[in-house]
């Protein structure tokens, strides 16, 4: 067995509750790709995330990273290589941007001893990444729902990470925020994992995608090979027209079904 | 572009030694407060003679007034208030609950079950003291609210309900204890020390409880930045490096001795861990490595204050601190709550 460099899930199992959560994933992102994490709600892409984040243990299967278990590489160390974002994050303590983006460096400090000149230079670049190099002084409480993913991004940039995992970042984010926010995304230098709800979305962003569905990959590959009518109808249990954009990605087009054929359907 | 408070100087350091300042001036300024007419010059000239600088020129009396009742009680009401202070800052970060205290574990109601059986019941044989019997009850109401919250599922929200639960459990016993037991003059003393008071102040209980301070408070800094990464949860904090379940147990462990300690010497001194954290909060901001000090400082200078007005206020008799803490915290109180209502 050859040894993976970076983060990789190897038939990954998690039960939860004791519900199969998870069932048996495997998941390989190549270095410095954008991999979209695609799923009804339910499907365990939330899990997958905490499981790559080595916050939740698999039940079956292992994480590991440049091939030694997320369990052999301590939880420091992991911090300094996986940053993560997740997808509802508040506080009651009232912090600044750059108070927030400073818990960052938590991973890289030493007890007791004053932030250094790296550490001062990782905040700087991380807000400057993100775009907030002029709110640094805003208050936590006082920020939109967009500015809040960007605050956690920049936090998580300032970590220096290698890998970084998102949870439906999108959410909750008008369209021009969630375009803002995914073209910051493809930009940056890491090896990125998000999980994503909007098909389109995830078929202009991502290299590749991975579908969820009960907790087991029901496909993956590049969001052509993925996206397909018959996948989505599978998966999600709606009809969709899916056609071939100029710039080469797959645009999926929801169909209406009539209202008789659909199961369940009542009239309101 | 401002990206100056980056390299912005702390003013920490000058922060921090004006607070020391303070709390030195202050404890020498309480000390001459009440019936003796002292001075502050008495003071530094008793204290002088002990630390071996000549002779201190005052009576004897006068000296063992300086040195045997109030400087140890002063001290104390310092060490006190620090304690509480820095283990209240500690658990409303720990337990992200702005309306966690040092007693949110059940610490002070065991010490209080502990201490009442003993000098209601005379459990213990004799042997155990009254602050015996009350370090006894909170180690073991502590020790009941891990246990509880383990098996409850040990997240932060089970702890705080085990705390909770303890509380009244151990709060039921004491009342039940006192009311079916006690004569009239047991129940006023044991009062007395419910509600907290720092008349019984000595020298031991100085040492004690300054060491254990000490210790907590090189404890807890070390995990100053561990207690910052809490602020957006427990999940955040473990993907920011923080060992959560073995830092929160240590972070438990040593507010729970310290608070242990210091309510067997003084009673359950109440508002001090509550209020004072969110006042040095406005004053040194939210990194908990500037917060520790500063909360450290303003809860002993304020103690030391309270405690002076506690025992001069209603002369000759004493008002037990604890009401003095409540009759100006919860004011205080209402106030964070209502600035907390404006930033939403």
């Amino acid at each position: 067995m050859t040894v993976r460099d970076g983060l990789s899930a190897d038939r990954v199992s998690r039960t939860l509750g004791g519900r199969l959560v998870l069932d048996g994933v495997s998941l390989a992102p190549e270095a410095g790709a954008t991999v979209g994490l695609l799923g009804p709600n339910g499907s365990g892409k939330s899990t997958l995330l905490r499981l790559l984040a080595g916050v939740l243990a698999p039940t079956a299967g292992v994480v590991t990273l440049d091939g030694d278990p997320l369990d052999d590489v301590g939880r420091r160390a992991l911090a300094r290589r996986i940053a993560v974002v997740e997808q509802h994050t508040d506080t009651q303590v009232p912090l600044t941007v750059l108070d927030v983006v400073r818990l960052g460096r938590i991973p890289h400090r030493k007890t007791w001893l004053p932030a250094s000149a790296e550490d001062d230079e990782a905040v700087r670049d991380a807000l400057e990444h993100a775009g907030l190099t002029d709110k640094v002084d805003r208050r936590w409480q006082t920020l939109s729902g967009g500015e809040r993913q960007r605050v956690q991004i920049a936090r998580a940039l300032a970590q220096r990470p290698r890998e970084l995992l998102l949870d439906e970042p999108t959410n909750h984010l008008d369209i021009q925020h969630q375009f803002d926010l995914l073209n910051l995304l493809v930009g940056l230098p890491v090896t990125t994992v998000v999980a994503l709800h909007d098909l389109n979305l995830a078929a202009m962003y991502c290299d590749q995608l991975v579908v969820l569905d009960q907790g087991r990959v029901v496909a993956g590959g590049s969001p052509e090979d993925v996206l397909t009518e018959e996948l989505i109808e599978r998966v999600y249990g709606v009809r969709a027209a899916v056609t071939k954009e100029p710039e080469g990605h797959p645009h999926v087009r929801f169909v209406r079904a009539p209202a008789a054929s659909r199961p369940g359907a009542t009239v309101q | 572009m401002s990206v100056e408070p980056l390299t912005r100087r702390s003013r920490l350091p000058l922060v921090l030694l004006g607070g020391a300042a303070a709390l030195v001036a202050s404890i020498a300024v309480a000390i001459t407060i009440g019936p003796a007419n002292i001075r502050v010059g008495d003071v530094w000239a008793s204290v002088g003679a002990r630390l071996g600088f000549g002779e201190s020129g005052l009576s004897v009396i006068r000296d063992g007034i300086v040195w045997n009742l109030r400087l140890p009680r002063t001290l104390l009401a310092a060490v006190c208030g620090a304690g509480l202070a820095v283990c209240g800052a500690i658990m409303q970060s720990l337990l992200r609950n702005p309306l966690a205290d040092p007693f949110v574990l059940g610490v002070s109601s065991g010490a209080s079950t502990g201490a009442v059986l003993v000098v209601v019941l005379g459990a213990g044989g004799g042997v155990l003291s009254l602050s015996g019997g009350a370090f006894l009850g909170a180690v073991v109401s502590f020790a009941f609210v891990l246990l509880l919250s383990h098996t409850l599922g040990g997240t932060t929200d089970r702890v705080v309900l085990s705390g909770v639960a303890v509380m009244q459990l151990f709060s039921a016993l004491t009342s039940f204890v006192v009311l079916t037991s006690a004569d009239a003059e047991t129940t006023r003393g044991v009062l007395f020390w419910l509600l907290g008071s720092l008349s019984n102040a000595g020298w031991a209980e100085v040492g004690t409880c300054l060491a254990v301070l000490v210790a907590t408070l090189l404890v807890c800094g070390g995990y100053a930045r561990s207690l910052d990464a809490f602020a957006f949860g427990e999940d955040a904090a473990a993907t920011l490096g923080v060992a959560v379940a073995r830092t929160r147990l240590i972070l438990l462990c040593a507010t729970a001795l310290l608070t242990a300690v210091l309510v067997s010497s003084a009673g359950a001194i109440g508002f001090v861990g509550l209020v004072l954290p969110h006042a040095a909060r406005a004053l040194a901001g939210p990194s908990h490595a500037r917060l520790l000090p500063v909360t450290a400082l303003a809860g002993a200078v304020f103690l030391v204050w309270v405690d002076t007005l506690a025992r001069t206020v209603l002369d000759p008799q004493e008002v037990p601190v604890g009401v003095v803490t409540a009759l100006i915290g919860v004011p205080a109180f209402v106030l964070i709550l209502y600035r907390a209502r404006g930033a939403r």
